[in-house]
């Protein structure tokens, strides 16, 4: 082997650092760099110059220091052991770095991404002398109760499977040999690496067309997302994004989450640590730890890194779609990946576009985004498989003119906009319903199996906008000339939208039964509300006044058949019965 | 020990930057100390390298220095700070050096004051509920041990007064354990940072109290070190004599301004209003060093304090502070204003830990139902508040005047406070019950009916009395 490039370093600035005698790098190669050791990335070259931003704090690295260049570009180690785990931005485990190095980050530490010693247990699913290509699936590991581990052929290798074999393996053990037609062998692992800055190809890429469940009302009903689609959650601090994040992770319809902390609080990542482990994923019973990737590059964490965690995570993302499963990624926040951006290009010397932010960020957003997206998948068995982003963006002071949140809504097909002035009234998720928008509202109806029960729900989704619409223009003429001015339908407009704001969309994620609703309980809860409505406009034409309209008791079953546990959804349909009953009453004046 | 290498080929002096150059061995980020042509010394940090060219933040200031006389002597270490338990009430200047009459500090240990990031994994989730006896964060925006909640103020509002309240109160129930205050401050004025002292003399938390004082006048670059000296200080205290230690950082706007300086001085491309583009980054590396950490007994709690130009919320300051922060306690100028002591803004201000460190056992069962019915009230009344300045109360209907009645009362009993007074988490409590006794169990939708039927009657029934 020959000796690997060594080159010197000249200047360091911050997280960038320049060496010279790098003549015949590769962009985006990672090098080591320093007496630490610090794991870098090249990022410009110049003649026998190149710019290298550092994944670790550079304090103490000066100019006469080596670069040792791997020749490998930023790479993670895809296999068995992925699964419960927690990682940095550039796949180092943190549970094994507290045991090896301490509850501090130190530096240059260079523990493997996967287990090397744990020993997995892996069937094959094809025979010797199966001809195999790439992406195709030759055996299963069971790697927790919830997920099969499918082991697929790397990229770029085909042949016939010989010497595969059932037993125990660790991640770097060899479990069959892949012998191509010119006699090359290849020795297949249950690990493999994969590049994180390009996107892993697929045979074909499909369109979304089922709904991605949530179990978050306003979500669901107004603004679903699809399974490989794409939605953002733009909003100034404290509106709660994420806690929208952390929702999602937890109640999504999905079978693997992958969850990147990019630049936010250590707490909150302790939160989902803490947490994970003991909610049961409400579609399986088991623990939701056990379909979790985790990457936590907190705030405090060095830049460059944070830079990277993206595409870690969505790289994982990939990997597991590429097995065909129905995988969803969050990034909270994509803000704080872009600053990233922003600060390695302001340490380069790069000419700024808006902001300070580089030229390429709307670029390359659009390109992290697109990597979502329901495909074939690669190789045999025919497999169909789902991949959505959810990214959350923090835009200064809530400006949604903001280049991050305007570069992401140019290619993001949902919109939850939150704002402050519900996030006040306590009134969450703080969802806007006037702002937001999805556009895979369509695929609605296809939750219910009953063909009928889609076709009303989206009716009725429809109503409840529409009222809601009303709501707002109704409150600037109350604004202008009091309550007393409006028409009975009008104030009972008024509370059918305060009703369906408070009753339906106001959600609350710390309850443990209001925190997940399913789209059965969901139809339920707006059939009742809209069923009040009807209900009341009939006694308003029948001459009722709307105060003792309002003040029927039924009115506080509605407001809490929220708190109604999932199991007993039919009780709610029995609250409409006493809806017609009280109503009934009021039209046929007690006889003295 | 090795011999320290000496300079004397200063070439270029600007603001407060300076370039050295045919230095050897210049590293990044660690610290220089320049000897003045008339003996006096200054500190310096190494902001760049670039083969031979060594750039330097002067922490004191470059002023008086020349290229020809002064010497520059390469310390080869980065920042660092004398540790030992002897810290405990003694006072430090901006770049920790003792500022009382006391001796210089015996080392047990010398701790560079960058730190390093908390890994995540070892993070313990703060939950230790701490009562600080003001009922507007006991009952709505409850500190835990292990946060950060800084205090968003303006020109003019009585922050020192409240974080003084804080680090008087500030206790977690039913435990005696061992405490500590560490108190930065950067760029404020003499007053202010006396008024803090005289209180902790008064009620003996001086002992207990280490003091990192840069005041307005004192150089403006070392303010960029104050933080971190301060914060190096707890860790110490923290993690290493198991206490558990209340951080008040004030002001970080000065902070921040000083941060501004130096970016300017290197003609970086500046991000909004000036402030460079890595503020958020900055700061991060502040705030973040307050938590727990798994199998340590002790904590830092961090309360950094900063000023809104123009009580601007989407100033880069708070801006940014506020999306690192769990949280924030706004002040509000109107409610300063009609006397309402503290003057805290509930609407915006926020808690984002709270769920898990109040409710059964903690504190009380009806804790989270009781303010968020609270909070779904006072915004109500807040509403037909603005409503009737528009319109007149006459034009409210019967139900607006009975949210404005409950929210004007919300002010004047829950809100104020003495400065003095300090309530227990019961009363905080009972006090939110009995302002909640006027309305119907309907409009309690926010609470669980079980708690109303438990703890409602007392209150109503009290009422009617009166």
């Amino acid at each position: 082997m020959t000796q690997a490039r060594q080159g010197t370093i000249i200047k360091v600035a911050g997280p960038v650092v320049v060496a010279k005698g790098m003549a015949g790098a590769r962009m985006y190669d990672v090098v080591r760099v320093g007496k630490l050791n610090l794991i870098g990335e090249i990022v410009e070259l110049h003649g026998d110059l190149a710019s290298i931003q550092v994944y670790e704090e550079t304090t103490g690295i000066g100019p006469g220091e080596p670069v040792t260049d791997t020749e490998a570009p930023l790479s993670v180690e895809l296999g068995p052991g992925l699964i419960e785990s927690i990682y940095d931005g550039i796949q180092r485990p943190l549970n094994q770095l507290v045991e090896a190095e301490g509850e501090f980050m130190s530096r240059g530490s260079a523990v493997p991404g996967l287990d090397r010693k744990k020993k997995w247990h892996f069937v094959p699913t094809v025979a010797d002398g199966t001809q195999v290509g790439t992406g195709d699936i030759v055996g299963e590991v069971q790697e927790t109760t919830l997920l099969k581990h499918k082991i697929m052929v790397p990229p770029a290798v085909s042949g016939k499977i010989q010497k595969i074999a059932e037993g125990d393996y660790t991640v770097t053990e060899t479990i069959a040999v892949c012998k191509a037609d010119d006699g090359t062998q290849t020795e297949l692992k249950l690990m493999q690496k994969c590049p994180v800055r390009s996107a892993r190809p697929v045979t074909k890429r499909l369109a979304p067309d089922k709904i991605l469940v949530t179990g978050q009302r306003v979500i669901d009903a107004f603004f679903p997302v699809a399974r490989g689609g794409t939605a953002c959650v733009p909003g100034p601090f404290g509106t709660g994004k994420t806690v929208v994040q952390h929702q999602l992770a937890k109640w999504v319809d999905a079978e693997i989450v992958v969850y990147v902390g990019c630049g936010e609080r250590g707490n909150e990542m302790t939160d989902v640590l803490t947490e994970f482990p003991e909610l049961k994923d409400p579609h399986t019973g088991e623990p939701l730890m056990k379909r979790s990737v985790l990457i936590a590059n907190t705030s405090n964490m060095p830049v460059a890194a944070r830079e990277a965690s993206v595409y870690t995570g969505i790289t994982i993302a990939e990997y597991f779609r590429d097995m065909g499963y129905t995988v969803a990624l969050m990034a909270d926040s994509t803000s704080r990946w872009a600053e990233a951006m922003r600060e390695i290009s302001t340490r380069l010397e790069e000419m700024p576009a808006e902001e300070g932010y580089p030229a390429y960020l709307a670029a390359r957003i659009a390109a992290f985004y697109e990597r979502a997206g329901r495909a074939q998948c690669i190789g045999s068995p025919q497999r169909e498989a789902a991949l959505s982003i959810i990214g959350a963006v923090s835009p200064p002071g809530g400006d949604l003119s903001d280049s991050v949140v305007q570069a992401t809504l140019h290619v993001v097909k949902v919109f939850w906009s939150l704002v402050g002035r519900l996030a006040y009234q306590r009134h969450f998720p703080a969802i806007d319903w006037l702002t937001s928008y999805s556009f895979y509202k369509e695929y609605l109806r296809t939750c219910f199996e009953d063909k009928d029960k889609g076709d009303e729900m989206e009716q009725m989704t429809i109503r409840a906008m529409s009222l809601l619409e009303q709501e707002a223009e109704l409150l600037e003429i109350v604004r202008l000339v009091g309550a007393e001015a409006l028409s009975p339908r009008d104030r009972l407009t008024l509370e059918t939208s305060r009703s369906i704001r408070e009753d339906f969309l106001h959600q609350n994620a710390f309850h443990k039964v209001d925190t997940f609703t399913s789209m059965e309980k969901q139809y339920e809860m707006l059939k009742t509300i809209l069923h009040f409505e009807n209900r009341s406009l009939a006694a308003i034409d029948a001459g009722v006044e709307t105060a003792d309209i309002f003040k029927l008791p039924v009115r506080e079953e509605i407001a809490r058949a929220k708190y109604i546990p999932q199991e007993e959804t039919d009780k709610i349909p029995k609250i409409r019965d006493t809806i017609d009953e009280q109503t009934r009453q009021l039209q046929t004046p007690a006889v003295t | 020990m090795l011999s320290l290498k000496e300079y004397q080929t200063v070439t270029n002096i600007s603001g407060p930057l300076m370039l050295v150059e045919m230095v050897d061995e210049a590293k990044y980020g660690h610290i220089v100390e320049i000897e003045l042509g008339d003996g006096t010394i200054r500190h310096g940090q190494i902001l760049q390298v670039e083969n031979d060219k060594a750039l330097v933040q002067v922490f004191e200031g470059t002023r008086g220095i020349d290229v020809s006389k002064s010497t520059v002597r390469f310390l080869a270490r980065p920042l660092e700070l004398a540790l030992s338990p002897d810290i405990l009430g003694r006072v430090f200047s901006g770049l920790g050096e003792p500022k009382d009459d006391g001796p210089a500090i015996i080392p047990d240990k010398l701790q560079d004051i960058n730190g390093s990031p908390i890994n995540p994994y070892a993070r313990d989730y703060p939950n230790e509920f701490i009562q600080t006896g003001i009922s507007t964060i006991d009952g709505l925006n409850p500190l835990v041990r292990g946060q950060k909640l800084p205090v968003f103020s303006g020109s003019g509002l009585p922050h020192d007064q409240i974080t003084a309240q804080l680090a008087r109160q500030a206790t977690v129930l039913g435990k005696g354990e061992e405490f500590a205050v560490v108190f930065a401050a950067m760029g404020i004025t003499f007053e202010a940072a006396q008024f803090f002292i005289n209180d902790l003399q008064q009620t003996g938390a001086i002992e207990r109290a280490v003091m990192f004082v840069n005041l307005a006048n004192d150089p403006a670059i070392e303010r960029i070190a104050t933080p971190r000296f301060a914060l190096t200080a707890a860790e110490y205290l923290a993690y290493d004599l198991e206490m558990h230690v209340l951080v008040i950082l004030n002001d970080m706007t000065n902070y921040c301004e000083a941060l501004r300086e130096i970016s300017a001085a290197r003609k970086e491309v500046p991000g909004r209003r000036g402030y460079p583009g890595y503020l958020y980054t900055d700061l991060a590396t502040v705030y973040e060093r307050a938590g727990r950490i798994k199998g340590k007994k002790g904590s830092i709690t961090m309360v950094p304090v900063l000023t809104m130009p123009e009580d601007d919320k989407t100033h880069p300051v708070p801006d940014l502070t506020g999306y690192i922060t769990e949280g924030q306690i706004i002040l509000a100028r109107p409610l300063h204003r009609k006397a309402i002591a503290p003057p805290v803004d509930v609407l915006p201000s926020l808690y984002r830990l709270k769920d898990k460190g109040i409710g059964e056992g903690k504190t009380r069962e009806d804790h989270a139902d009781l303010y968020n019915q609270l909070y779904a009230a006072y915004a109500r009344g807040k509403e037909a508040q603005e409503l009737a300045t528009i319109m007149g109360e006459a034009a409210l209907s019967e139900e607006d005047k009975k949210y404005m009645d409950f929210a004007n009362q919300f002010e004047a009993r829950y809100v104020s406070q003495d400065y003095y007074e300090n309530r227990t988490v019961e009363q905080t409590l009972d006090l939110g019950w009995e302002l909640l006794s006027m309305f119907e169990n309907v409009e309690l939708k926010r609470m669980d009916i079980k708690l109303i039927e438990k703890y409602m009657p007392k209150f109503r029934k009290t009422k009617k009395e009166s």
